[in-house]
Parts: structure tokens; C-alpha cells; sequence
């Protein structure tokens, strides 16, 4: 374009071939590309790497004592030490997460997307929510300390670390369940409402059928970042030592408990080096689950996603 | 069309059809009875997110409020952050906190956009169906695990090849905060490229520019108000960012004022967890148990504050689109 009206070697016929048939490469193009996606595969060659660190580190704690490592219990000794009370602490807080948080999340969702009006009120709400989903995880752990913890007189008990992570996942299980929502078309609400159906009736028999694959894809996510989540869980009183405790683990119920992550971040604080193998192992457990439910999650929403 | 006909029919049959009354127009009253029961359930539903919001304003403003009424203002301005001894030197966990963030957006923000853009504008479908999922395992990841692996890999493999810095040190939690904040800068600003409609491009192919040109002048300068917003989240992310910190940057116990990233150092975040893990300062001496809620005060305003400035950019291009 520049080159218009400056005398040219060429005549324009050439030149307008030259600029069709592409002769010039356009190398800046290729390269910036390739950085483009060097940068992307720069992220995903970390992963790699992460992923088989750790899982070289795990190797001799699996092949020399896998049953004792998952069934044992914490230990301040690394050639005794297992994750039982860990893997069932977070299965317990994963029941509340369930219980708690599911039905009210999709509960608040169907009210704002199906119920509530345009009003101040429901902007508010949906603001409210969008932005306790960037409050840091943290932040929700002192809500539980003083409001479960101390307020409550739940004291650190696992009902006070399993209504924190509830909070926690809330607002994450409305926005996806929202969005699920928002993705049925209004055609769909009009078919059941024009054959006399109430709002529950066309909500329960046309929308939430349709947006299902949606809500489970949202709230089994949330699941698994309610179970890689430490810090609060630190806050509430999730027992950040080596506990020795009596033989029931039901115990944990109303006793010091403990989860995978909060057992990771203990192992990796300890000093002794035989404890590096312990946490890698650790690790590995927590991702085979949190990976497996994404894997899930992800080949979910892959199934059902549907065009409307 | 059922309706119509019957109502035809009836018509033939009756010669005067009965006129509806408003009362047979209503539901009958056990349907309405739960009709009204399931909207308010619902209803209380939503109001929880609001209660639970105010629940951690009030929780934090009150016992924020008591320690800054008892705090000596001269234990606030000090060499450290040694809450046992009583010094609070918020300057210490400030510095910290930035030097982190900022090590995680050099990382994460050239990474995430240049991801995003080739996710957006050069991958082809079935490339970007590989790597949009292998993105968002990397996202799954939990902070714990890559708290981790900042300490036994990152640290050793990268920082201390370059630098003669510490096992424990800023810098290293800084690079692993970045590889957590890389997935979710990429998907928002994938997000705001995506939307930016396709007549755009064909205008700008029309006029004969290369892809690169397409992609650099017009896709990026239309989705401008996205990519900031994945930006600020992503600060926002990094400065909310805890396990890593609290296993990889060192300082449990304290922190003298360091500016230098190859230090170890203490972040708002990080400080918290070690005033909590170590259970006796929580309910014990002094002022720890409010210094932990003034701390999370601060936090919870940083990044409240980030959070809505970035919202705000985001509903521009939603409504530019």
C-alpha cells in the first residue's frame, strides 16, 4: 500500500501477481505463531514436567508399602506414616460440600435466572455473587473461624471446616448453574407455559432436563476445587500436625480432623527427606481424584453439548 | 391448537358456552400453595449469598476494628512482621505480596494472552479441542500441589541455577503463582476474543492484511477491555494466592522488610496461615488473633477492589459486541 506512487521496478500487473500468488513469506507471521504457541505449550510443558516429578518421587513409596500408606495413619515417623485419616476426612467434607451447598447453589441460580424480575434487588444479588466467587479462599476461612468456629461453638471440628467449604463452592455451583440456565432457550420455557404448566411445573419438567449436563458439569468442577482447597481448611482448624488418633475415623466427625491437602502441606513442611516421597505420593492420590472427576466433568460436557 | 378445537366443539354442542370466571382461570389452591412455597424457597436461596457476604464484612470490619484500636500505630510502621513479638509492620507483607504478583504476571501475562490469542485466532478446531482441555487441567491443579513443586523443583531446577538465592526464596513461589494464573488469564481473555465478531476479521482480510495484522490490530484492540480484565483478575488471583506461599517463599514465623525477590518473604496470605497453623497464637497472646482478621481486611479490600474494576471492564465488551 505504502509503495503507491513511488516509481516501481515492476509493472503493476507483475507486482499485483507477485501479491496474489503470495511469492513473499511472510516470515514475522510463522513467527509470531510459533510464539503464540510457545507460550501456550511453554504452560503445558510444565504441567508435564509437574506431573512427572511427582510421580517419580511417588514411585518408591507405591512399590514398597502402597496398602500401609493408605490405610496407615499420620505419623511423625516417615516409614510409618499413612493418609487414612485424610482420604476420609475429605470424603466427609466433600458429603457437606454435597449436601449443603448443591441444593442451595442451584436453588439460588433457578431463583435468579427463572423467578426473580429485573429488579435492583436481583442486580444485587447477582453482583454480590459474581464477586464473593473472587474473594480469596482465605478470606472464606476467617468467615468460618468466626462465624462456625468460634461464633457457633463448633470449635475445629469437621462440621465447622465442612460449612466452610461449602460457603466456599457456592457461588462458583450459581454462576455455572446460571449459565447452564441462560443456555435453554426461551422457546423451550414458552412451550410448557402455553400447555398450562406453573413456573415450577415448567421449571422442573423443561428447563432443569435440559440444563442438567450443564449443572453437573458446574457443580462436579466445583466439587474438585472444593478438594484440592488448603488454606481454609487451615483456618478452621483442619489439624496442620501429626495426629495420632484413636482407631475409629468416624471420630474425625466431632474430633480434630484432617484432609489430603492440609496432609500435603503437612508433609511438605516437614524436614526429614523421606517425607519429600511421602508428600509426592500424597499428591498423587489427591490428583488421580481431582483429575479423574475433571476428566469426567470434561467428557460431560462434551457429550451433551448441544447447539440450540 | 388442542384447546382451540375443543372449544370449538363445546361451541357446537352449547348454544350459550358458560363465560369463564376469574376463579376458574386460577390454579387450584394446593398447586398455588406450593407454587408460593417453592418461590420463596428459592427466593431464601439467593438472600443467603447476601447474608453470607455481610457475614464476612461484619466478621472482618469487627475484629479488624479492635486491633486497630488496640494496635500500637508505631508496632505498624516497624523493621518486620514478628506478630509474636508484637511488631506488625504492614509494609513487610505489602512488599511481599507485590514482589509475588508482580514475578507472577511477568509469567503469566505474556503467557496467558499469547495463548489466548493462538487459541482464539490461529488454532485450528480439532488442536484447540487438545489444548483448551489439557489448559484446563493445568487449571486444576490445587495451589497445594504446586506449592510443592515450586520448593523441590522450581526452586533448585531454575532459581538457584541463575541466582545464589536460598531454597526457600520470593521468587520461586512467584514463577508457580504465575503457572496457576496462566490458565485462567488465557480462558478470559480467549473469552473476550471470541466475542469479537467475525465481520471484524473479514473486514480486515478484506482489505487485504495478514493474519498476523488481523490478529494483532484488530482482534486484540477490540477485545482490549477483556484482556485487561483477565489481567486484573489475574493480579487479583496472584495477591489472594496462599499455599503456595506459605510453603515455598519460607518465613513461617516472620519477616524482616525484604525487597529483594531471591529472598525468602511474607505475603498477606502467607502470614495468616502461619499465624493459624500455629494454634496457640490464634487464641493465645497479645493481638494475633485480630492481627489475622486486619490482614484479612486488607486482602479482602485489595480484592474486592480488583475484582470489581475488572467486572466493569468486562461488561464493556459484552456490551460493545
Amino acid at each position: 500500500m505504502a509503495s503507491i506512487g513511488r516509481p516501481q521496478p515492476v509493472s503493476t500487473a507483475e507486482l499485483v501477481e507477485l501479491r496474489l500468488r503470495g511469492a513473499t513469506l511472510d516470515w514475522r507471521g510463522h513467527l509470531l505463531q510459533g510464539m503464540l504457541l510457545t507460550s501456550l505449550l511453554l504452560a503445558l510443558a510444565v504441567l508435564a514436567i509437574l506431573l512427572g516429578d511427582i510421580v517419580l518421587r511417588a514411585i518408591p513409596v507405591f512399590t514398597e508399602r502402597p496398602i500401609e500408606f493408605l490405610t496407615g495413619q499420620l505419623s511423625a515417623r516417615p516409614q510409618r506414616a499413612g493418609i487414612s485419616q485424610g482420604v476420609i476426612g475429605s470424603v466427609l467434607l466433600m458429603g457437606f460440600v454435597i449436601v449443603l451447598a448443591l441444593p442451595l447453589g442451584i436453588g439460588a441460580a433457578v431463583y435468579l435466572e427463572e423467578y426473580a424480575h429485573d429488579t435492583r434487588m436481583t442486580r444485587f444479588i447477582g453482583t454480590n455473587i459474581r464477586n464473593l466467587a473472587g474473594v480469596p479462599a482465605i478470606v472464606f476461612g476467617l468467615l468460618g473461624l468466626a462465624a462456625f468456629v468460634t461464633l457457633l461453638r463448633l470449635g475445629n471440628t469437621l462440621v465447622a471446616g465442612g460449612l466452610t467449604l461449602a460457603v466456599l463452592v457456592l457461588p462458583i455451583i450459581v454462576i455455572t448453574t446460571s449459565e447452564a440456565l441462560r443456555a435453554v432457550p426461551t422457546s423451550i420455557r414458552e412451550a410448557a407455559l402455553a400447555v398450562g404448566a406453573t413456573r415450577w411445573e415448567m421449571v422442573r419438567s423443561h428447563v432443569l432436563p435440559y440444563a442438567a449436563p450443564g449443572i453437573m458439569t458446574g457443580s462436579i468442577l466445583s466439587l474438585a476445587r472444593a478438594f484440592g482447597e488448603t488454606a481454609p481448611l487451615l483456618l478452621v482448624g483442619a489439624v496442620a500436625g501429626t495426629f495420632s488418633s484413636s482407631g475409629n475415623p468416624l471420630g474425625q466427625l466431632f474430633g480434630s480432623y484432617t484432609a489430603l491437602p492440609t496432609v500435603v502441606y503437612n508433609f511438605a513442611r516437614e524436614s526429614k527427606a523421606e517425607f519429600r516421597a511421602l508428600t509426592a505420593a500424597t499428591i498423587v492420590v489427591l490428583l488421580i481424584v481431582i483429575l479423574l472427576v475433571n476428566a469426567t466433568a470434561i467428557v460431560l460436557r462434551n457429550r451433551y453439548d448441544r447447539k440450540w | 391448537m388442542d384447546g382451540g378445537q375443543q372449544g370449538r366443539m363445546t361451541a357446537g354442542n352449547e348454544t350459550f358456552p358458560q363465560a369463564l370466571s376469574v376463579a376458574d382461570l386460577r390454579l387450584d389452591p394446593r398447586r398455588r400453595r406450593r407454587e408460593w412455597a417453592i418461590h420463596r424457597l428459592f427466593m431464601a436461596a439467593a438472600v443467603l449469598s447476601v447474608v453470607i457476604s455481610a457475614a464476612i464484612v461484619v466478621s472482618l470490619v469487627g475484629n479488624a476494628l479492635s486491633f486497630a484500636v488496640k494496635v500500637d500505630p508505631a508496632a505498624l510502621w516497624t523493621d518486620g512482621w514478628f506478630p509474636r513479638r508484637g511488631l506488625y509492620d504492614i509494609r513487610t507483607l505489602v512488599a511481599g505480596t507485590l514482589i509475588i504478583a508482580g514475578v507472577a504476571m511477568l509469567i503469566a501475562a505474556p503467557l496467558g494472552i499469547g495463548a489466548a490469542i493462538y487459541l482464539s485466532e490461529y488454532a485450528k478446531p480439532r488442536t484447540r479441542g487438545v489444548l483448551k482441555p489439557a489448559l484446563e487441567i493445568l487449571a486444576a491443579i490445587p495451589s497445594v500441589v504446586l506449592g510443592f513443586f515450586a520448593l523441590t523443583w522450581i526452586s533448585p531446577n531454575l532459581i538457584q541455577r541463575i541466582s545464589g538465592a536460598p531454597l526457600f526464596n520470593m521468587a520461586a513461589a512467584g514463577v508457580a503463582v504465575g503457572i496457576l494464573i496462566m490458565p485462567l488469564i488465557a480462558s478470559v481473555a480467549e473469552d473476550a476474543m471470541h466475542a469479537v465478531p467475525a465481520y471484524l476479521r473479514e473486514a480486515s482480510f478484506g482489505l487485504g492484511a495478514r493474519k498476523r495484522t488481523t490478529s494483532l490490530r484488530v482482534v486484540v484492540p477490540a477485545a482490549i477491555s477483556g484482556i485487561v480484565a483477565a489481567l486484573i483478575v489475574g493480579i487479583s488471583r496472584a495477591i489472594g494466592e496462599t499455599m503456595i506461599v506459605a510453603i515455598a517463599a519460607g518465613a513461617t514465623g516472620g519477616s524482616l522488610f525484604e525487597l529483594n525477590p531471591f529472598r525468602p518473604g511474607q505475603t498477606m496470605t502467607a502470614a495468616m496461615t502461619s499465624l493459624a497453623i500455629g494454634s496457640d497464637s490464634v487464641r493465645g497472646a497479645a493481638l494475633t488473633f485480630e492481627s489475622l482478621f486486619f490482614v484479612g481486611f486488607l486482602l479482602f479490600v485489595v480484592t474486592l477492589g480488583l475484582n470489581l474494576v475488572s467486572d466493569s471492564f468486562v461488561r464493556r465488551v459484552r456490551e460493545r459486541y
